[in-house]
């Protein structure tokens, strides 16, 4: 250290600083205490300079790690999440994760070197053009080579990640722009406010339109989804819930969002929505459809869905209204900024015979439910996650992969708070699970963070065990671990005639594989041990793997396939030949 | 149907590809794209063509609202508009058939701007059938046509409204040329009131 001064932010007088520890004086100005990231030729000269700032750098296996740990901190915590790798191949690993948060809209800020400017463009050694890659998934990036600018950059990259529609931004910083020298003042390098995106205007006239159909609807439903988390509405829309009576669906990010245990909840609507959750959509005369875009994964096919529906659309984003679905009352702004406005307007209503209506089609549904089946030695994915939700008291943060157990994981967990599910909705990304935790985790020290993830995936990176162990922090593992990659092979059964094609899967020895990292671990074949073996890994001060050995080819039901309707799904069988096999008599 | 979009963009490396990426993405094909300076400092026009579906207009004007470095846009639809291009045509040219050549171009209203002993280049600026139809008896008659550079559409709104907005945009004469980025709102709420009827 060639002095022993600490480079400041924010409040000190503006001083001459490299530029690597501009980066660094930047990141702590904008209140950052976590990063994740891998060194390399390109970014040396900033992590030369990290001893100097306080801020914890986690040292990830892979980049993609790096993403997805800073993804899962932002969406634990609210805060923009910071990730830093290399030129070239440490850019390129980060795209996966980066395209991860672009489509949930996560607040993310990555940081890459790049080769210097004087070579830039002449295909160097580990120089990628990564601002072009990352164009189309990012909200905005920026090719940085002069020193002067990287902490105007890094401060509009934090404003363009958080503002509106949040989502990841990408600053790219060439060696010698690093390493050259400048006047680094925070303040002076404030970008200018944002400018508001001039189609979002909350119009009187939709207020009004909006109100009025919520007063004469007989069959409403509010489609509650992520951007009710990302604008902090929750209360807003418990109170638009609860004052009118209209019963709420939840997208699958939307979990969370609106307790699950509140008597206006449905559950989760879409292709694995329970049935009288698309049945009331598909019923309803109102929709009210909240911070979500109607994905096809939540509307079936689009001609069949909700005809008998107006629509209303609170959204921040004007560019997802009419995209998918045709819309009657756009109320384009922030989500909690829209219903204060349209709240006031709300009356009381009666809503008693449309809940009776749809509690009354949630029939046999609790029968056909695999955690009321009688217990015939066969250990099923829904008992291990309905009893991590029962011994977690549904108060831990449950971080999954992508496939089935993701599916079975927002039908049998609960979430009453949000950020407390953090999962991969948009791009459904394999391999997200284990790496997110860890970022989760660092943003919520205190709280019980559950990994659950399939056999597949966790094997995409699993090296990040590797990480768990390094920085010796507290996850519990749960694998759901039944030999296939199953929702590929669901897939296969219903509509490839059980080609189980390239699905059957060979994984090593999870817990060999924990022990190996210094990490303890256990299998479970038996529901009779799950609950035991759960509490044991909660027990355990440090990182835990659970191996479930699951039925291996149990389906997640209902199911919508591709190109039905919302409400012709396959339900699961009540003659389930898994359930009824003959070797349980 | 053909949109045409009008947008002020800042005038930075890259700016081109943010916007041209986005219609890739969108899946929809350009049929032109012109760009130059605008009357705007730092900012730069850009007129884009390109054929939508009728419904695309507000998804796309929403979704190049969204480009940071997208400033204004305005979707000239069907509204009263100028529309002009520009077109460079080098045709052979002989002593022997330049007279030809310099009647068509006087029925066409263009222009000679070279003269070679062996060719001749026409400039004509005009609506994009204007353009087709010269190059058209061009290649009908016994012309040969060397090369042509079409310049793509310019558009601009016509009468009123264009004034209105350059007056909120701050430009022609404004003593500061920064106040337009800092009131948007002007700027756009008179593109806002631009929707197709």
């Amino acid at each position: 250290m060639g002095t022993n001064a600490t480079p400041q932010a924010s409040n000190s007088t503006p001083t001459r600083l490299t530029g690597a520890e501009i980066v660094w004086a930047t990141l702590v100005g904008e209140g950052v205490t976590d990063v994740f990231g891998y060194p390399g030729g390109a970014i040396l000269p900033v992590y030369d300079a990290l001893r100097k700032f306080p801020i914890h750098h986690t040292l990830v296996r892979h980049e993609q790690g790096a993403a997805h740990m800073a993804d899962g901190y932002a969406r634990a915590s609210g805060k923009v999440g910071v990730c830093i790798a290399t030129s070239g191949p440490g850019a390129t690993n980060l795209v996966t994760g980066i395209a991860t948060a672009m489509l949930d809209s996560i607040p993310m800020v990555c940081i890459t070197g790049n080769v210097s400017s004087k070579v830039l463009g002449t295909d160097a050694f580990q120089e990628v053009d990564i601002t072009g890659i990352t164009l189309p998934v990012t909200k905005h990036n920026f090719l940085i080579n002069r020193t002067e600018d990287i902490a105007a950059a890094i401060r509009y990259a934090f404003q363009i990640a958080k503002s509106a529609r949040p989502g990841p931004v990408l600053v790219d910083i060439t060696k010698d722009a690093q390493q050259g020298t400048a006047i680094f003042d925070f303040e002076a390098a404030k970008p200018r406010p944002v400018r508001p995106h001039p189609m979002r205007t909350i119009e009187e006239s939709g207020l009004a339109q909006a109100a009025d159909l919520i007063r004469n609807a007989q069959r409403p439903v509010i489609l509650a989804g992520h951007g009710i988390i990302e604008s902090g509405a929750m209360e807003q829309i418990r109170t638009l819930a609860e004052r009118a009576q209209i019963p709420v669906a939840l997208t699958l990010l939307g979990l969370g969002a609106f307790p699950a245990s509140h008597p206006l909840n449905l559950g989760m609507m879409g292709m694995h929505g329970e049935s009288w959750v698309n049945h009331a959509i598909q019923e309803s005369d109102l929709l009210i459809a909240c911070g979500m875009r109607f994905d096809d994964r939540v509307t079936g096919t689009v001609a069949t869905y909700a005809t008998k529906a107006k629509k209303i659309h609170i959204e921040v984003d004007p560019a997802e209204v009419n995209k998918n679905i045709k819309i009657d009352v756009p109320l384009l702004g922030d989500l909690r900024e829209v219903l204060e406005e349209l709240l006031p307007r709300i009356s009381g209503r009666d809503g008693a015979a449309w809940l009776k209506t749809i509690s009354d089609s949630k029939g046999a549904s609790a029968v056909r439910d695999i955690k009321n089946l009688p217990d015939l030695g066969h250990l099923y994915a829904a008992h291990v996650i309905h009893d991590i939700w029962r011994i977690t008291g549904g108060n831990a943060i449950i971080v999954t992969d992508v496939g089935q157990h993701q599916m079975w994981e927002a039908q049998y967990y609960h979430h009453e708070q949000p950020r407390t599910l953090i999962t991969s909705g948009g791009l459904g990304t394999m391999g997200f699970a284990l790496p997110a935790a860890i970022g989760a985790k660092f943003a919520c020290r205190s709280k019980e963070v559950w990994v659950i993830a399939g056999d597949g995936g966790i094997q995409m990176t699993s090296p990040e065990l590797a990480t768990i162990a390094q920085e010796g922090i507290k996850i519990n593992i749960a694998i759901i671990n039944n030999g296939y990659l199953g929702m590929v092979r669901q897939w296969q059964e219903f509509f490839y005639e059980k080609n189980y094609e390239c699905t059957p899967l060979l994984s090593p020895d999870f817990v060999k594989l924990a022990d190996a990292h210094g990490i303890r671990g256990l299998t479970v074949r038996t529901r009779q041990e799950l609950a035991p073996a759960v509490e044991a890994a909660r027990a355990h001060s440090g990182a835990f793997l659970l191996n479930f050995m699951v039925e291996k080819e149990d389906s997640v039901y209902p199911m919508i396939p591709v190109g039905n309707a919302l409400h012709e799904m396959i339900r699961r069988p009540d003659q389930n030949p898994l359930i009824e096999s003959s070797n349980d008599k | 149907m053909l949109h045409t979009f009008v947008a002020y963009v800042e005038d930075l490396p890259g700016v081109l590809t943010r916007v041209a990426s986005l219609f890739r993405r969108l899946n929809i094909n350009i049929n032109s794209l012109t760009v130059g300076r605008s009357e705007r400092v730092g900012l730069s026009r850009m007129t884009v063509v390109c054929e939508a579906s009728a419904e695309s207009g507000h998804r796309i004007r929403a979704s190049l609202f969204k480009l940071e470095n997208v400033v204004d846009v305005d979707d000239i639809a069907q509204a009263p508009s100028v529309t002009r291009e520009l077109a460079l045509i080098k045709v052979a040219a002989t002593p022997k058939n330049r007279s030809q050549i310099f009647e068509l171009v006087e029925v066409f209203r263009a222009r000679i701007v070279d003269l070679a002993p062996e060719s001749m280049m026409i400039e004509m600026t005009g609506v994009e059938s204007k353009i087709e139809g010269l190059i058209q008896v061009l290649n009908e008659g016994e012309e040969r046509v060397l090369e042509i550079c079409r310049s793509g559409k310019m558009t601009m709104r016509r009468g009123q409204h264009t004034s209105r907005v350059l007056k909120a945009m701050g430009a022609a004469g404004s003593t500061e040329p920064a106040a337009a980025s800092e009131q948007p709102q002007t700027v756009f709420a008179n593109s806002a009131a631009c929707e197709p009827e």
